[in-house]
């Protein structure tokens, strides 16, 4: 079963960037999960100022350039990786080094199997 | 919604169960020499574990604790004279000869260095072992699965499997396979072997992907966790980078493999827009690995070559085959067989044309070793139809029928002649 977290943080200030011993800490947690051949991917997101967002109404859809201001999380990162259960997913972040106030979201991938007979079938699969 | 404080504890345990036991079993291993006193030793850990965690909290660092509660275990074991079996002295001598030994810096070498977990794998895969005592051994003791899920995942009875587990150990003992890390001249032999289950796993549950048979693609995420597993323990090892590269770049077209009805779809023939795009990536940088590395190309590297050459299609008629003829040719001499000769020929037939390819299959079908293979016939009525052989073609698809090892391949090749011209 495949697994995303997504990484849900504070908005920092513009420039930040991790400490050297932040950066090691979470390059080692990577280096476990890809030992027990369990990381698929994971990926850093630059800051919301370099980001848009692509809102959706009744008309066509608004375009905004970020920052965002009134945003009170943003999305650091996320990662793939493979387990058997949820509960295995969540012991292995819960040993991320995440600064105090992150939150870590983790979601199950939809695969075809969780899909029903008949929308397998009108899917082609 | 559950909270921390009712957070299951049994699930929380199992699934720790799960990401440390085989590091705990084989550090373990290392230290009494013997996997199945280590196994007793993890199991009286994990019984500990499960009766104090509820009340103290679970510990932060869940292998560490484990592993310390099951070397308390040995020791308490190991000092009460009444309950010394021989097993436990011959541990007891095994440790006093080892600090008293001359120094044997080869018998060093392969003792302490190398990772546990890696002995693990070479020790779980030796060739004395039978295949299906490896595969069950090392996806215990390796891929930590419990010997239910290996029974579900081979489809057969949970004591069987227990049974096979049983008689890997005892033949390890009788043998007296030492838990070390090969590294004379019986290392490449010994690393194939390692590679020969991990593949074997990977295959039981690729083949097995029709119709609604969902449990099987678990085998071959634990194959591919196994692979890349190993990749990290022994990243300087091109082949291993190469079975892994091929095992995420076959596992890249699941979802395309089968149609609707159940029916398989020939790798031309599938909608690529179905193949996992995130695996073909994992696939192709596995292959640089290997490819850095800068060794001789072997049997697994270049059968990922091959898969790559198709994943970088992004349509059938994009596909390099005279890359492919190539890499066949470089195959065949590698690992001579005469399946890859029959593939080499497909692949001649598209990068050249159908009358040097049918002169391969000829030779092939004179040399008589795939009589009865329905490939080889299917294959040349393909040939022939280009050629314009239209009744050959015909005889040889009955022919390639009449071979065919089940029903659906079977319709499936007299629908074929049916749509001849």
């Amino acid at each position: 079963m495949r697994f995303m977290a997504l990484m849900v943080e504070k908005p920092r200030e513009d420039g930040w960037t991790p400490s050297a011993g932040e950066m090691a800490a979470m390059i080692q947690f990577n280096r476990e999960m890809d030992k027990a051949g369990v990381r698929l991917s994971a990926e850093g997101l630059q800051p919301p100022s370099k980001g848009a967002r692509v809102s959706f109404g009744d008309g066509a859809p608004k375009i905004t350039d970020g920052p965002f201001a009134e945003s009170k999380e943003v999305i650091g990162g996320f990662w793939m990786i493979q387990a058997k259960s949820k509960a295995e997913a969540v012991e292995w972040f819960r040993r991320c080094p995440a600064a105090p106030g992150a939150v870590i979201e983790i979601r199950p991938v939809f695969e075809m199997a969780d899909f029903p007979e008949d929308i397998r079938k009108a899917a082609g699969l | 919604m559950a909270t921390d404080d009712t957070h299951d504890i049994a699930d929380r345990v199992a699934a720790i169960w799960r990401m440390e036991s085989p590091r705990l079993i084989a550090s373990l291993t290392r230290v009494v020499r013997d996997i199945g006193l280590a196994e007793d030793l993890a199991q009286d850990a994990l019984v500990a574990a499960l009766e104090q965690w509820p009340s103290e909290g679970v510990p932060d660092n869940p292998g560490a604790w484990l592993m310390t509660a099951a070397k308390r275990r040995g020791i308490d074991q190991l000092r009460r004279r009444e309950m010394l079996t021989r097993k436990h002295q011959e541990i007891g001598y095994g440790l006093m000869a080892e600090q008293n030994a001359v120094p044997d810096h080869e018998a060093a070498l392969d003792d302490d260095l190398g990772d546990d977990l890696l002995k693990m794998m070479f020790t779980s895969c030796h060739p004395a072992l039978s295949t299906e005592g490896r595969t069950a051994l090392t996806l215990r003791l390796v891929g930590g699965l419990t010997t239910d899920e290996i029974a579900r995942a081979f489809l057969v009875p949970e004591p069987t499997i227990a049974q096979r587990i049983v008689r890997a150990k005892k033949t390890i003992t009788e043998k007296k396979i030492p838990f070390a890390v090969p590294r004379g001249e019986d290392r490449d032999e010994r690393l194939a072997s390692v590679l020969e289950v991990i593949y074997l796993i990977f295959n039981e549950g690729y083949a097995a992907t029709a119709g609604n048979d969902w449990i099987r693609p678990a085998l071959c995420e634990d194959a591919l966790r196994l692979g890349r597993i190993l990749a990290e323990l022994a990243p300087g090892e091109a082949e291993v980078h190469g079975l892994v590269a091929l095992m995420e770049l076959q596992a890249s077209r699941f979802a395309a493999r089968v149609g609707p009805g159940g029916e398989p779809i020939t790798l031309i023939d599938q909608d690529r827009s179905k193949w996992d795009r995130l695996l073909i990536d994992r696939g192709l940088a596995a292959i640089e690995r290997a490819r850095a590395l800068n060794q001789p190309r072997g049997t697994a590297l270049l059968q990922a070559e091959i898969a790559a050459c198709h994943a970088r299609a992004l349509t059938a008629a994009d596909t390099n085959w005279i890359r492919i003829a190539n890499i066949y040719d470089e195959l065949a001499a590698v690992s001579p067989s005469p399946i890859v000769e029959l593939n080499r020929a497909v692949a001649v037939s598209m990068a050249v044309g159908p009358e040097p390819a049918l002169e391969l299959i000829d030779s092939l079908v004179a040399d008589g070793r795939l009589r009865g293979y329905h490939l080889l016939p299917s294959v040349r009525a393909d040939l022939l139809k280009r050629l314009g052989r239209i009744d050959e073609a015909r005889q040889e698809l009955a022919l390639a029928a009449s071979q065919a090892t089940n029903a659906r391949e079977r319709d499936m090749l007299l629908a074929r002649a049916q749509h001849l011209a």
